[in-house]
């Protein structure tokens, strides 16, 4: 199954990529690749096979209601390019 | 030919647990708290952070479930939703896409003429709830920067997702306040709307009466309160109506509510509709419960208001207006099991007219919530116990109620303070009846003539000669008494 050019654009796009247009290129031809490979395991017959949704065979992995020490606020705001009043400031929000 | 449009309404509601951690972490679940206080690195998202799932936050959810008779099933799994937003701090959310903790309950509903509906609820999921962007300005777009606050990222939110079967703005209230009040009482959330910690999305489109299909819809957004909810649903009915009535189309949107304005406006159209890209949570493993499991917290329900609803009429002969008022509000109901407790089941009906009528009307005056009720059981069940001994007549027990309010002390020391002992002495009534009598010649002479009404006003004198501590029937057969005597002598 091959990518279009325009597809990587949107994806690129809702991952917040900058993608220069010899990167575009490159990725369409890559993700086609892979998109290609997993199209190959359909050939299976997997009607039989549950849906795998975790790759660790694990359940219910769970911890107790029971309060812990925070970060240090100052700690906490450093790792932020800007902050203000305690929180974290942030440029204009566009809605969305 | 008009054709008649009705509309077609579900709710979202997402309520936050009132867990003491956060859902993924141990920093405090607490509304307040100084600005980034609660933070640390999983609800921060701080790469190489681990979730870890809180095991009262599941079973606060599967208990929402199962109050509202939802199915639990036995595997549950959750999904990353990503989308990039200030107030977020890992550019995804935590939810649950096709294998929620809750699916397929009911909840039924008692509108103003008295008929119930059952409105379904199609799923119930555990999610992640985001930081809280403080504007300067009002409005997210007018503002040149945000500050933003992440104490809330990462609490534990469910979202209760109904069926489309609400169909005006009184049934989407009664189904909300039905929500809110059955989640109260499970003790899994405050439930405060002001405070955030329940928050509605209404979706919400027309079709013809008769007709089966649903129209396209719109969703509104930034409801953030009941009334707001049932302004909001009236203005796109409104909205809806239009469009179509002009011949034209609704256009499948997300739109924001603003209240202040009373109007919604166009977030995100359908073209621009968000790509949420979801996959399933590596980080966390599935949920397998056993039935066991499930029971022992059905175990732990307590009695829910439908339940506690039917008791009230049945056992203590209550309408059902006054025992849907009591059960609305767990606080009043407990209020409510306590003074019958006190008074005795014979005055059941007499603390329920006092709570519904008298101590309301003093609760909404003074813009009380339920948990600020400004009377004790103890109090009210003192008064009614002074009633019943004839001590006190029903007219004075309106004083003696609001004095307790007033002062907070018990019935008996009010009435003992203020002389309020009901008189029921022969003797001293028919005295003060005949001086009344004595003294107004001419409502004697309206009363012989035969006038309406001049009897009454006798009465009336009576109580105002002692201050209303009269007993009513009394004062009525010595004011007859007192006039034949007079008229007698004269």
């Amino acid at each position: 199954m091959a990518l279009t050019r325009n597809q990587v654009e949107h994806v690129a796009r809702l991952a917040r990529l900058s993608l220069s247009e010899a990167e575009k290129e490159t990725y369409t031809e890559q993700l086609s690749r892979i998109l290609e490979h997993v199209e190959s395991m359909n050939r299976l017959d997997t009607s039989n096979v549950p849906p795998t949704y975790q790759a660790v065979a694990l359940q219910n992995v769970l911890r107790a209601d029971q309060p812990h020490q925070s970060l240090d606020r100052d700690k906490l705001l450093a790792q932020a390019p800007d902050h203000e009043a305690g929180c974290v400031k942030v440029p204009k929000i566009t809605e969305g | 030919m008009t054709v008649k449009y009705e509309p077609v309404i579900g709710l979202e509601v997402h309520v936050e647990l009132s867990t003491a951690t956060k859902v993924w972490c141990n920093c405090k679940n607490e509304f307040g708290a100084a600005p980034n206080t609660n933070c640390c690195p999983v609800c921060m998202a701080l790469p190489g952070a681990l979730p870890v799932l809180n095991a009262r936050a599941l079973e606060y959810t599967v208990k929402t479930g199962l109050a509202l008779n939802c199915e639990i099933p036995h595997y549950a799994k959750f999904d990353r939703k990503n989308y990039f937003y200030p107030d977020n701090p890992s550019n995804y959310q935590i939810s649950q896409l096709d294998l929620p903790l809750c699916v397929g309950g009911h909840v039924e509903i008692t509108l103003a003429d008295g008929t119930t509906k059952q409105i379904r609820i199609q799923r119930i999921q555990l999610e992640t709830d985001a930081g809280k962007l403080l504007h300067a300005g009002d409005d997210v777009a007018e503002a040149d920067s945000s500050l933003v606050d992440f104490n809330r990222a990462g609490v534990p939110l469910i979202e209760i997702v109904s069926e489309p079967d609400l169909r005006s703005a009184e049934e989407a209230l009664a189904y909300l306040n039905k929500v809110r009040s059955i989640i109260k009482y499970c003790g899994v959330s405050d439930v405060k709307m002001e405070e955030g910690s329940m928050r509605c999305d209404v979706n919400i489109s027309l079709r013809p009466v008769g007709t089966e299909r649903y129209g396209t819809r719109a969703e509104l957004k930034n409801v953030n309160s009941f009334s707001a909810a049932a302004r909001g649903i009236e203005y796109e009915i409104k909205r809806q109506t239009a469009i179509l009535e002009d011949g034209g189309e609704v256009e499948q949107e997300t739109r924001s509510w603003r209240d202040a304005k009373g109007i919604s406006v166009t977030l995100r159209s359908k073209e621009e509709a968000m790509d949420y890209r979801y996959f399933p949570e590596p980080d966390l493993p599935p949920v397998v419960l056993t039935a066991e499991e499930i029971d022992r917290v059905r175990a732990s329900l307590p009695e829910l208001p439908d339940s506690i609803m039917h008791r009230m009429m049945n056992e203590y002969g209550l309408s059902a207006y006054d025992a849907s008022v009591i059960v609305a509000e767990k606080e009043f109901a407990e209020w409510f099991d306590r003074a019958v407790l006190l008074a005795g089941k014979a005055n059941a009906k007499a603390v329920a007219n006092w709570q519904t009528n008298e101590l309301n009307r003093v609760m909404n005056a003074r813009g009380l919530g339920p948990d600020q009720i400004p009377l004790s059981p103890e109090q009210v069940a003192g008064m009614l116990k002074l009633i019943e001994a004839g001590t006190i007549s029903g007219k004075i027990a309106k004083t003696v109620f609001e004095k307790m309010i007033e002062t907070g002390k018990d019935a008996a020391t009010i009435v003992k303070e203020e002389g309020l002992t009901q008189v029921a002495d022969e003797g001293e009534l028919l005295k003060i009846a005949l001086e009344i009598v004595a003294a107004n010649p001419k409502v004697v002479e309206d009363w012989k003539s035969g006038k309406a009404g001049a009897a009454q006003w006798f009465v009336g004198q009576m109580m105002k000669a002692t201050r209303g501590r009269a007993n009513p029937q009394l004062a009525t057969k010595l004011v007859t008494e007192a006039l034949e005597q007079h008229a007698g002598q004269g």
